[in-house]
Parts: structure tokens; C-alpha cells; sequence
């Protein structure tokens, strides 16, 4: 008898095919890397499994006739406003499986809060001249580690020099990095991209956990090299070869969990870069084990300064949890350059879909508290800090900044530039698009060229974005903005949600 | 050869006194009254530096280090060989926690006992394979995360009746080899390894590191050899291959059933994909 899962049919997207424009060349089925699409030599005619379909639109995207169309699966299940489809669909595949389910990219919830989308930027009318980017100076370049507070110099009065010790600080010409994607997690002709195009603007890729390939080596200064609980490719040369050193504590679209590469995609130059065994899984542990205090924190950043003689910033991700104002300000006293916070909208190349979707909090809450701690302690001029985890658009960036950041990480935006349709595949290593995959006949769709010229596109445009909203707020410089929460206004927000976010609701004056 | 005196010195004042030594061709370093300064050695290159310890160095000796060989002469503390890439350390006396965490190559000899965690997340790469021996026992955790290389351990050290290693031996095991010199209680073994006796490719690949062990430390190889020894190796490449479902449309990898053609009488019949 045959066997079908009772699941089978719950699926969520219909490959709604215009057999009379179809002229059956077979481009979506060679495109499908979900097998989805395929070719019936008996009816002769394309045909489609619509439960293999994923939604990311690259057979609709590839067909010569426009013949395809990715629908919405209209099967519903009766109207639940407690019992959603999410809900009982995850059910099934614990049913049917035993396992948790695993996914891709970050938080997809819509129950949960956007505040990016709630605070509005404050313009200049008649009594505060705006500025035009396009004819004055505009600045967006910050340098970030620890500035200190003063520049002492020596009291001689016939040389006047400096009389302390500057530390290396991170040169950004524009205050947005590209935030860690690993080797494994993404193939190299995408690290490619990120890489010349942080380059080409004077800022920072960075490599993730999982060793930077050889030919990578000569993007180094700006390269931030990773350092995480698996080690993985972490060695004297790749510390050296980095233009920044980054401990990885956790991840917004994961926190308190560790990293974990299957073996089957631990391919040839994958195992190369991380310097483990083909076929052997890459797991890096949910913490540190030589991490279990802010004083051990102390000890691998020291660790990793004295391995570079103190030449490179060292900075500490961490996810943004609860408790996150305390924990950065014991990363700034344990002698960190940087603190990068990643929000609970972060991506990843894999997570159980559980610790994704309900662990974390909202990056803007978290920069917001942290900045305002950092102040009030007297040690926000020591550390840089960044905001990481959904970033989309440049607008959150100015947003994320004006709430106390330096910098922002991007990652999931690049992606998208090069193609990404964000179907949250990203961890069965198949991505249509051949951005998350290293399967060779899929990574071929990204060519690097053309790869860095739509991110450098996409950094161009968001410059060009930046320096208009910073025009049009009467500012000429990124850095007349960081913390400058006056320029914001919230709305439909609580009192308590203003007061945390240090904002005020709009409509309120100076 | 040049001695550098440690007495209130700090790590960072004395560690760039070793760079700048090795820098200006120096080969030979004697570091004297080392009381608890970190990370010596860290991050060094050179393969023919010797630098030697007496006292106690402090935490993350030879973290990063790629290349030259360390003796102490005394204990050492946490995290030695922390992310080491190659090069030899020799500790004449006891070693602390999470030593030879992610170590990638180079050699270890500690004559005495070591903390918890040692011999964490280890890897290997083709030839690239580090290599620890103890001569005294370990804590709990012993090999946990390992992902290659080779941990002996010998309890030398041992009362009677007393385990070798600690709880959790071996916990997350997935790649390396672990050899004790002795039996194992398998209640104290994590699920990911598992114990067999050593055939002679194992004989071959102990036996060197056995040597330079009681070359250092003056034990007889013989006596050492002596007493059996127990192999643990990893069940699985992939110990959590099975705790997770990568999603929805892997489900219709089992059996689907798609209208496929036409029977005489002009009704669909239906086949499995994997028919086809």
C-alpha cells in the first residue's frame, strides 16, 4: 500500500502554469533546485510538485514567456485566530519527523513589533536651514574603537606631542559594514562581492565563522576576521591578515546557540578554509568554553592583542537579550574596541525555526538602552558600537544611528541585492539563486562581477539616501547625528516603549 | 641565548621583550621568575625559537602560536595552546582547564594532572594534526567537542582504583582519537564515542609521541607501553544529524504521488515520483 504523509498537501505555494504560453523549453525545470518543476515525457508537458516549491520565484523569474506564476497555496485551513497555520503546521513535522524544524534567515513573525517603522526623522523648516547634499560637503565617514575621551598632550611647550597611546580605531567612509556571512553559509563568488565592494567604499566585510579562503587574502584591511566558539580557520596568519578582529559571543537570529555546518556541506574548499575534514561536521558550540565571565572575555581579547601586538580594534558581538545595557557595558570594561549588538530580526544560514522566532529582543531597544548606559557610565567614547540584525534599508540605518550607533551591519540586504528572493532556505545549502549554496552547478549563478557591481549599487544608492535625510534634518555629518535621539519622533507607541527608546512622540517640540 | 628576569614585570612589558628578542634573531629566551603572566608565546612565529619558563607562566600560554617550542619548568595554568597552530610545549608539572581548546597543530607534553575540558573542539586537517599527551589524569570533559587530532592520556599519577579521566569523557565527540592508558567505566563515557582496543596502526601512532614524552620527562617507554591501552573514537561523523528537520517540502521526499499519464480509458492513474 502506498504511504502518503498526511502533510503532504498542507503546502504553502502553487506553481500556477499557463500551459498555452508554456512553450516547454524547460528553463524552470533545469532553474528549480527544489525539484519542484519537471518534465512529463508521457503527458509531455512541464508539470510542477507545488508541496517542493519554496516560493523564491527563480523558475518565474527564468521563464522566456512568462508563463509561471508563484501563488499562495488558497487552500486554507478553517479561520483559527489562535490555532494559525504556522502553528499546526509545525506540529505535523514534529509529527511526522521527531526532529525540530531548522530555517533559514531572520524572524519572520508579524506579531512582533517593527519600531524602525514607528519613529519618524524630525526636518528643518524656515527657522533651521536644511543643507543640499548635492552641491555642500556631506560626511559620512566615522572611525570607530576607542577614541577616548581626550587627547592628552605633553605640557613642553617647544614640542608638542602626543602623551598617551592612541588605539587602532576602524576607518568607515560610509557607517555600514557587511555583517559576518560565513564561508559555508554563502559561497565564495558571493564573499567575493562583499569583499571588493567593502573595499571599493572604504568600509568592512566581514568573514563570519569560517576561515577566510586564500584568494580573499588581499581584501584583508578590510576584512574584520572572526573568531568564534569553533575556531574554525582561526590561525596566527588569519588574525594578522584581518583589518579587525571579531569574537563572536551570539547571534541575533539564534542567541545562546551555537553554530552547526553539516557535514555534507563541508565541501572540498570549505574544508580547506575551515580546516576540518570533508564530510565532517562543523559544529561550534552554543558558548565559549574558556568564556564564563566578563573577566574571561578580558583574557581572549587580550589574547587576541597581543597575538597582533596590538595593532588591530577588537570587537565582541553578542545578540541583543534582555539584560544587554549590562553585558555591554562589561564588554567595554574588558577592554573591547567594538561592541556590535545583533537584534532578534538577524539572519542566519540555520537556526531551529523555535530560537528564531521567540528569542532575543528588537535591535532598536537594544541600541537605544546600550547607547544610553555606556553615557551614563562615562564609557561610550571608549567602545564603538554597532547595530546589527535587520537593517533594510538606509533608513534604518540613519534610525539605528541616531539611537546611539556608530555603525550598522548589513547582511541580509546584500543578499537580496544579488538576488535573493528570501524564501528562508537558506539552510538546505539549494538556494535557487546560488547565494547560500556551494553546490558548484548552483554557486555558478552568482558571477562575482556582476555580484559586486549590484552590492556596490545597492552601498551607492543608500550613500546617496544617507546624505539627503541627513540634509534634509540640517546635518553635514553622520557624526552630528549619532545619538541625537531629538532627531527622531515616535509614533504609536506606548509611553514605555518612548521612554526606553529615549524618544519623544511626535507632535512634541524641542 | 637571552634571559629575560620576570620579577614585576607585566605581561604586556615582558611579552614585547620576547617579540623584539625574536625579532632581533634571537633563538634562545629564558624567561626567569614567571609568576602568572599571560599569554607568552602567544601568537609567535619560528620554528627554531626555544623559549624557556621557569616559574609559572599565566593563562593563554602559546594561544595562537604558530611555530616555536616552550618548556616550563613548574605548572602551567588555563587554556595552554589555546588555538595553537604549531610548535611544541613541553610542562614539566600540572596544567589548568580548557587547555588545547581548538587546536589545530603542533604537540603538547604535560608531565603532570590537567584540569576540566581539556583537549576541546580539536581539529585536524590532512597533515595538520595536534597531538597532546598527559601523563597525570583529567577532569571532567575530557575531549568533549573533538573534531581530530590525538589526546593520550596516561594517569601516571593515579592512586589505585581511581579513574583516569573525569565525567563526560568524550561528550560531542565527532572526529580525533583519544587513547587512555587503561580501562574506561563507560558510565563515565558520553554517548558520542565509543571504546576499542588498538590494532597496530595505533601502536604506530602513539608510540613516537610516547617517546619524546619520556624522552623529556625521563620515564622508561617500556613500563609505559606496558599496560593496555583503550582507543575512543567517535560514533558518528554527524552526532546531531537526526535532531533536525530542514523544513516542509523535504517531507515529499518519501513517497509523492503526482498524476504522471493517461491509462486507455482516459483516467489519470498515479506513480511515484521516485519511479521515475
Amino acid at each position: 500500500m502506498l504511504y502518503q504523509p498526511i502533510v503532504t498537501n498542507f503546502y504553502d505555494f502553487r506553481v500556477v502554469r499557463d500551459q498555452d504560453r508554456c512553450i516547454q523549453c524547460q528553463a524552470c525545470v533545469t532553474q528549480c533546485s527544489f525539484e519542484a518543476n519537471f518534465w512529463d515525457p508521457d503527458r509531455k508537458i512541464i508539470d510542477s510538485i507545488h508541496s517542493k516549491c519554496v516560493g523564491c520565484h527563480r523558475c518565474e523569474a527564468f521563464c522566456p514567456t512568462d508563463a509561471i506564476s508563484i501563488q499562495l497555496n488558497p487552500s486554507a485551513f478553517r479561520p483559527h485566530g489562535y490555532w494559525s497555520k504556522r502553528e499546526i503546521r509545525n506540529i505535523y513535522l514534529n509529527a511526522e519527523t521527531g526532529a525540530i524544524g531548522l530555517t533559514g534567515m531572520g524572524n519572520d513573525m508579524q506579531t512582533q513589533p517593527t519600531y524602525f517603522d514607528r519613529m519618524l526623522f524630525d526636518a528643518c523648516q524656515v527657522t533651521n536651514p536644511s543643507i543640499d547634499p548635492l552641491r555642500e560637503p556631506m560626511e559620512l565617514r566615522t572611525y570607530m574603537g576607542n577614541r577616548g575621551r581626550e587627547v592628552p598632550v605633553s605640557k613642553d611647550a617647544s614640542k608638542v606631542e602626543l602623551s598617551t597611546q592612541l588605539s587602532p580605531l576602524m576607518k568607515l567612509d560610509i557607517p555600514i559594514i557587511f555583517g559576518p556571512m560565513s564561508f559555508g553559509s554563502i559561497n565564495l563568488n558571493v564573499q567575493k562581492a562583499l569583499a571588493a565592494t567593502a573595499q571599493a567604499y572604504g568600509t568592512y566585510w566581514s568573514t563570519g565563522e569560517g576561515g577566510l579562503h586564500r584568494s580573499l587574502y588581499k581584501y584583508g584591511p578590510n576584512t574584520i576576521v572572526q573568531v568564534a566558539s569553533g575556531r574554525f580557520g582561526v590561525h596566527e596568519e588569519y588574525l594578522k591578515a584581518g583589518g579587525a578582529i571579531e569574537i563572536k559571543i551570539g547571534q541575533g537570529a539564534k542567541p545562546g546557540i551555537g553554530g552547526h555546518l553539516p557535514g555534507e556541506k563541508v565541501l572540498e574548499e570549505i574544508s580547506k578554509t575551515r580546516m576540518i575534514p570533508v564530510g565532517s561536521d562543523a559544529i561550534s558550540p552554543a558558548p565559549h568554553h574558556d568564556i564564563y565571565s566578563i573577566e574571561d572575555l578580558r583574557q581572549l581579547i587580550y589574547a587576541l592583542k597581543e597575538a597582533t601586538r596590538y595593532e588591530k580594534p577588537v570587537s565582541v558581538k553578542v545578540a541583543a537579550v534582555h539584560n544587554i545595557a549590562a553585558i555591554a557595558s562589561g564588554i567595554a570594561r574588558a577592554g573591547a574596541d567594538v561592541i556590535v549588538v545583533d537584534g532578534f530580526r538577524g539572519g542566519t544560514g540555520a537556526t531551529p525555526t523555535i530560537v528564531r522566532e521567540h528569542t532575543g529582543i528588537p535591535i532598536e531597544l537594544a541600541i537605544a538602552v546600550v547607547d544610553e548606559r555606556l553615557r551614563q557610565e562615562g564609557i561610550r567614547e571608549n567602545v564603538g558600537l554597532v547595530a546589527a540584525g535587520g537593517i533594510r534599508s538606509a533608513a534604518d540605518a540613519l534610525k539605528a544611528i541616531a539611537l546611539g550607533a556608530d555603525a550598522v551591519y548589513v547582511a541580509t540586504a546584500a543578499l537580496i541585492a544579488v538576488g535573493c528572493t528570501m524564501c528562508q532556505q537558506c539552510h538546505t545549502g539549494r538556494c535557487a539563486w546560488g547565494i547560500t549554496t556551494n553546490d558548484p552547478y548552483l554557486a555558478k549563478r552568482q558571477n562575482p562581477e556582476i555580484a559586486t557591481e549590484r552590492v556596490s549599487n545597492m552601498l551607492r544608492a543608500w550613500q546617496i539616501e544617507m546624505k539627503e535625510v541627513l540634509g534634509s534634518m540640517g546635518l553635514n555629518a553622520i557624526e552630528s547625528l549619532r545619538g541625537n535621539r531629538e532627531r527622531l519622533r515616535a509614533v504609536g507607541m506606548t509611553k514605555e516603549e518612548m521612554e526606553v527608546l529615549g524618544l519623544k512622540m511626535a507632535g512634541i517640540g524641542m | 641565548m637571552k634571559v629575560i628576569d620576570a620579577t614585576n614585570l607585566h605581561y604586556k612589558q615582558m611579552n614585547v621583550m620576547v617579540y623584539e628578542a625574536i625579532q632581533a634573531g634571537e633563538k634562545h629566551i629564558q624567561l626567569k621568575n614567571v609568576l602568572g603572566q599571560r599569554f607568552i608565546g602567544d601568537g609567535l612565529r619560528g620554528e627554531d625559537v626555544l623559549i624557556e619558563i621557569f616559574g609559572t607562566p599565566g593563562n593563554d600560554l602559546a594561544a595562537f602560536m604558530n611555530g616555536p617550542q616552550i618548556k616550563v619548568y613548574g605548572n602551567a595554568q588555563d587554556g595552554v595552546g589555546n588555538t595553537m597552530n604549531a610548535g611544541k610545549i613541553f610542562i614539566h608539572g600540572d596544567a589548568g582547564d580548557v587547555l588545547f581548546y581548538g587546536m589545530r597543530g603542533g604537540e603538547v607534553y604535560i608531565k603532570g594532572d590537567v584540569g576540566y575540558r581539556v583537549g576541546i573542539h580539536m581539529k585536524e586537517y590532512m597533515d595538520f594534526i595536534p597531538k597532546a599527551v598527559i601523563g597525570g589524569c583529567a577532569g571532567d570533559f575530557f575531549g568533549e567537542y573533538m573534531a581530530g587530532g590525538i589526546l593520550i592520556l596516561l594517569g601516571l599519577t593515579a592512586e589505585k582504583g581511581q579513574p583516569l579521566a573525569g565525567d563526560y569523557l568524550s561528550t560531542g565527540m565527532h572526529g580525533g582519537r583519544i587513547y587512555i592508558r587503561g580501562k574506561i567505566d563507560p558510565s563515565t563515557l558520553g554517548k558520542e564515542a565509543k571504546p576499542f582496543e588498538l590494532d597496530e596502526e595505533d601502536i604506530k601512532l602513539i608510540k613516537p609521541l610516547l617517546e619524546n614524552f619520556c624522552k623529556e620527562f625521563q620515564y622508561d617507554i617500556h613500563d609505559i607501553m606496558k599496560a593496555p591501552f583503550t582507543k575512543l573514537i567517535p560514533v558518528s561523523k554527524r552526532p546531531y544529524g537526526k535532531h533536525y528537520v530542514p523544513g516542509w517540502h523535504t517531507l515529499t521526499n518519501r513517497k509523492q504521488l503526482v498524476p504522471s499519464s493517461y491509462e486507455d480509458n482516459g483516467y489519470p492513474t498515479i506513480r511515484s515520483v521516485r519511479d521515475r
